[in-house]
């Protein structure tokens, strides 16, 4: 074999390997957006954060800004405490509300970030004051039922 | 005379034992070797890459249809599971999760083992068996800086490119069945996959297993064929110790780093 | 390792010296139950051309390895153009190897390279010489054996007379000071085999070199050597010149010498006493 044709071939597929990894780092991995590194961290307490996960997205009207960085329990509220990475090309106000939210009935529990009309913006290490937590299915139906049941007999 | 049989069998136990262990000692000696003679070898790029072109080149075109099968099989079954929960578009995610983390590295792993180990293994098996390395010996070149170390790095090399074109054609293939076949839409099949999977934990994870694939291969490879009985039944012998070896070691080896990798991601 | 300069150093090799290799009571064994090789003596002197004769693993080969330092005696001295060769580190006996040239048994030519790159490649390694000193070497020594026209083939389509013949051009491709030839005649055809056997008497005395010949073929033998050893069992059991081989009457010499099938190296494999064996006394 020709040493030319051999340089040219393991050239050709040094950049094919090389262009996969691009592909998949970009194309299917989303490195542009992800930005896991970048970002400043703002902190919410939830009284339930029901199937909330490590790196579940952070999503401001449906748009993802950021990521679950860590979930902790306070051990004196007894709140779960969850701290947000958050793109720093994105600032919210201080009234924002952070809610637990899950996309369908069957899809990824992501936060929420509702945004108020506050004129002073969060911080790095800034804490969301108003949250609302995740909607438990059967605290919900078991809720329905009491109503319906007191309803009833009050009739 | 059962005490006399039990001491046979006990000392067949401990000669089998000690022959391991010899043998373990033997490979991590030579493993040593390896590493010490490699800027020796890679001195000399153009050896190495010969051996990309060997192990990695000739290895493209298995590679490559294997993966676009892969694929489409995958989005073939995935949507028929997927659909009956209304989740057809997530079919994006399912397959680029399943080929970046494990079946990318593992299948394309498997396949070098068994188109380029055992090549990389009966080449130096015979090289050894016609006295091709005793001869370089005694022309003051060192067979592991000439052959086996080129060989190594070629094949290092070329194991996460090879397992990084799989996963990039198992999800071509998956799009062709999915959107193109099927239907589902091409903006839910890429914008699903892209929001699920991660850069650092899913991409970076998979090549970080594809390069230990690529190491283990790569050595168990050399050192068979370095190993090898002088005789063509040795060489054959160790052709067959190298892709038995080298398919069970990545299998072990997968699900060790997969324990340590995803253990926090998606279960806890 | 260091990068070795091109040329040779006097203090690394004397060719004034009378002796080129010298061996002196070598013992030699893989274990400790079953030697190889028991008190070899042999001193070969410089520019000589020499035979190890013996039946098929009587411990020839194992010679050679020792010569070349790839095995090491469990006792006596091996002595090379003035080293001893057990001594010798890695780089020592690697700078010795650039001075000896070596015929393996079937030529062990390197499969994945041409001819030309088969004879270049000790040039290669061992020189920083340009691209056309390399080739105008390499063709001469192609010339020298006559192969200057097979130079492009590869080795796997050579017969075994042209690739015994490539290797012998490799093998003193660094001109070296000791050329060892494993079997050189095994599996050659008549003519094949006088080229060979020529080939080795022209170019050690060409190149000034000395010969080590191992072989079984006394015929060939005869007609190209100076000095032959016979070594049977590990022990050198005769030596002298040809002339005196084919007038001896040791018979260890004559049976190797007319190739009877009894004798001191005996038809049977040591057995049973044949009465033994068939029972022929039994009950």
């Amino acid at each position: 074999m020709n040493r030319s044709t051999i340089d040219l071939w393991v050239g050709i597929f040094v950049a094919l390997g090389l262009g996969a990894i691009l592909f998949l780092s970009l194309k299917v991995g989303n490195l542009l957006t992800s930005n896991s590194r970048g970002g400043y961290h703002i902190e919410a307490a939830f009284s339930n954060i029901g199937g909330l996960k490590l790196r579940a997205p952070v999503k401001a009207a449906g748009v993802v800004v950021g990521r679950v960085e860590s979930i902790r329990l306070d051990p004196t509220t007894y709140e779960a405490v969850v701290s947000l990475t958050v793109s720093p090309e994105y600032t919210f106000t201080k009234d924002t509300i952070a809610s637990i939210l899950t996309s369908g009935l069957l899809g990824e529990v992501y936060v929420g970030l509702d945004v108020g009309g506050d004129t002073q913006m969060l911080a790095d290490g800034g804490r969301i004051g108003k949250t609302q937590s995740a909607v438990v299915l059967e605290k919900l139906i078991s809720q329905f039922m009491f109503e319906r049941a007191s309803s009833g007999s009050a009739k | 005379m059962p005490a006399s049989a039990i001491a046979d069998g006990l000392r067949r136990v401990g000669a089998g034992t000690r022959r391991v262990f010899a043998r373990l000692g033997f490979a991590a000696r030579f493993t040593v070797a390896v590493l010490a003679h490699s800027p020796d070898g890679l001195r000399r790029i153009r050896l190495t890459l010969r051996e990309i072109y060997f192990s990695g080149v000739l290895s493209l075109v298995i590679i490559l249809v294997s993966g676009l099968f892969v694929g489409m099989v995958l989005a073939l079954q995935g949507y028929d599971v997927l659909q009956r929960y209304g989740a057809s578009e997530s079919l994006g995610v399912l397959v680029a999760l399943s080929l970046v983390r494990e079946l990318g590295p593992v299948v394309a792993g498997l396949l070098f083992a068994s188109r380029a180990g055992s090549a990389i293994t009966a080449e130096i098996g015979l090289m050894k068996a016609t006295d091709q390395l005793s001869a370089m010996e005694m022309m003051a070149v060192d067979p592991l800086a000439r052959v086996v170390a080129p060989r190594f790095w070629g094949g290092v090399i070329s194991m996460p490119l090879l397992a990084a074109l799989f996963s990039t054609l198992g999800i071509y293939g998956a799009y062709l069945v999915g959107v193109k076949l099927i239907g589902i839409d091409a903006g839910a099949f890429w914008g699903n996959m892209q929001s699920a999977v991660d850069f650092r934990e899913d991409v970076v994870n998979g090549i970080i297993k594809s390069v230990v694939f690529g190491l283990i291969v790569s050595l168990i490879a050399v050192f068979e064929g370095y190993d090898a009985a002088p005789t063509a039944e040795g060489v054959s012998g160790a052709t067959t110790r190298t892709v038995v070896g080298s398919s069970l070691t990545i299998l072990a080896a997968d699900f060790v780093l997969t324990v340590f990798m995803f253990r926090g991601v998606g279960v806890g | 390792m260091p990068t070795p300069p091109a040329g040779r150093t006097p203090a690394a090799f004397d060719r004034r010296r009378t002796t080129a290799v010298e061996l002196d009571n070598v013992t030699f064994g893989y274990d400790r139950t079953r030697l190889v090789l028991s008190g070899i003596t042999m001193s070969i002197p410089r520019g000589r051309v020499v035979a190890i004769m013996g039946g098929s693993g009587c411990g020839k080969t194992t010679i050679l390895r020792l010569i070349g330092g790839q095995l090491r005696p469990r006792e006596g001295r091996v002595v090379v153009a003035g080293r001893s060769v057990p001594d010798l580190d890695r780089d020592g006996l690697y700078a010795l190897r650039r001075e000896v040239g070596m015929l393996f048994q079937f030529g062990a030519l390197f499969t994945d390279m041409t001819v030309f790159e088969n004879i270049a490649f000790p040039l290669r390694e061992h020189t920083d010489l340009s691209e056309e000193m390399i080739r105008d070497l390499v063709l001469m020594k192609l010339n020298a054996v006559g192969l200057r026209g097979a130079a492009s083939l590869v080795p796997s389509s050579l017969s075994g007379g042209m690739a015994r013949r490539v290797a012998l051009a490799r093998a003193i491709a660094l001109d070296p000071m000791l050329a060892m030839y494993d079997e050189p005649f095994a599996g050659l055809d008549p003519i094949s085999l006088g080229i060979v056997g020529q080939l080795i008497r022209k170019l050690n005395d060409a190149l000034g070199i000395t010969s080590v010949i191992v072989t079984h073929d006394v015929y060939e033998s005869l007609k190209i050597v100076d000095y032959l050893y016979f070594v049977s069992e590990g022990r050198i059991v005769a030596q002298g010149t040809p002339a005196e081989v084919r007038a001896s009457t040791d018979p260890f010499v004559r049976q190797f010498v007319d190739g009877e099938a009894d004798g001191p190296v005996p038809f049977h494999v040591k057995a049973l006493p044949l009465e033994e064996e068939f029972a022929l006394h039994a009950g």
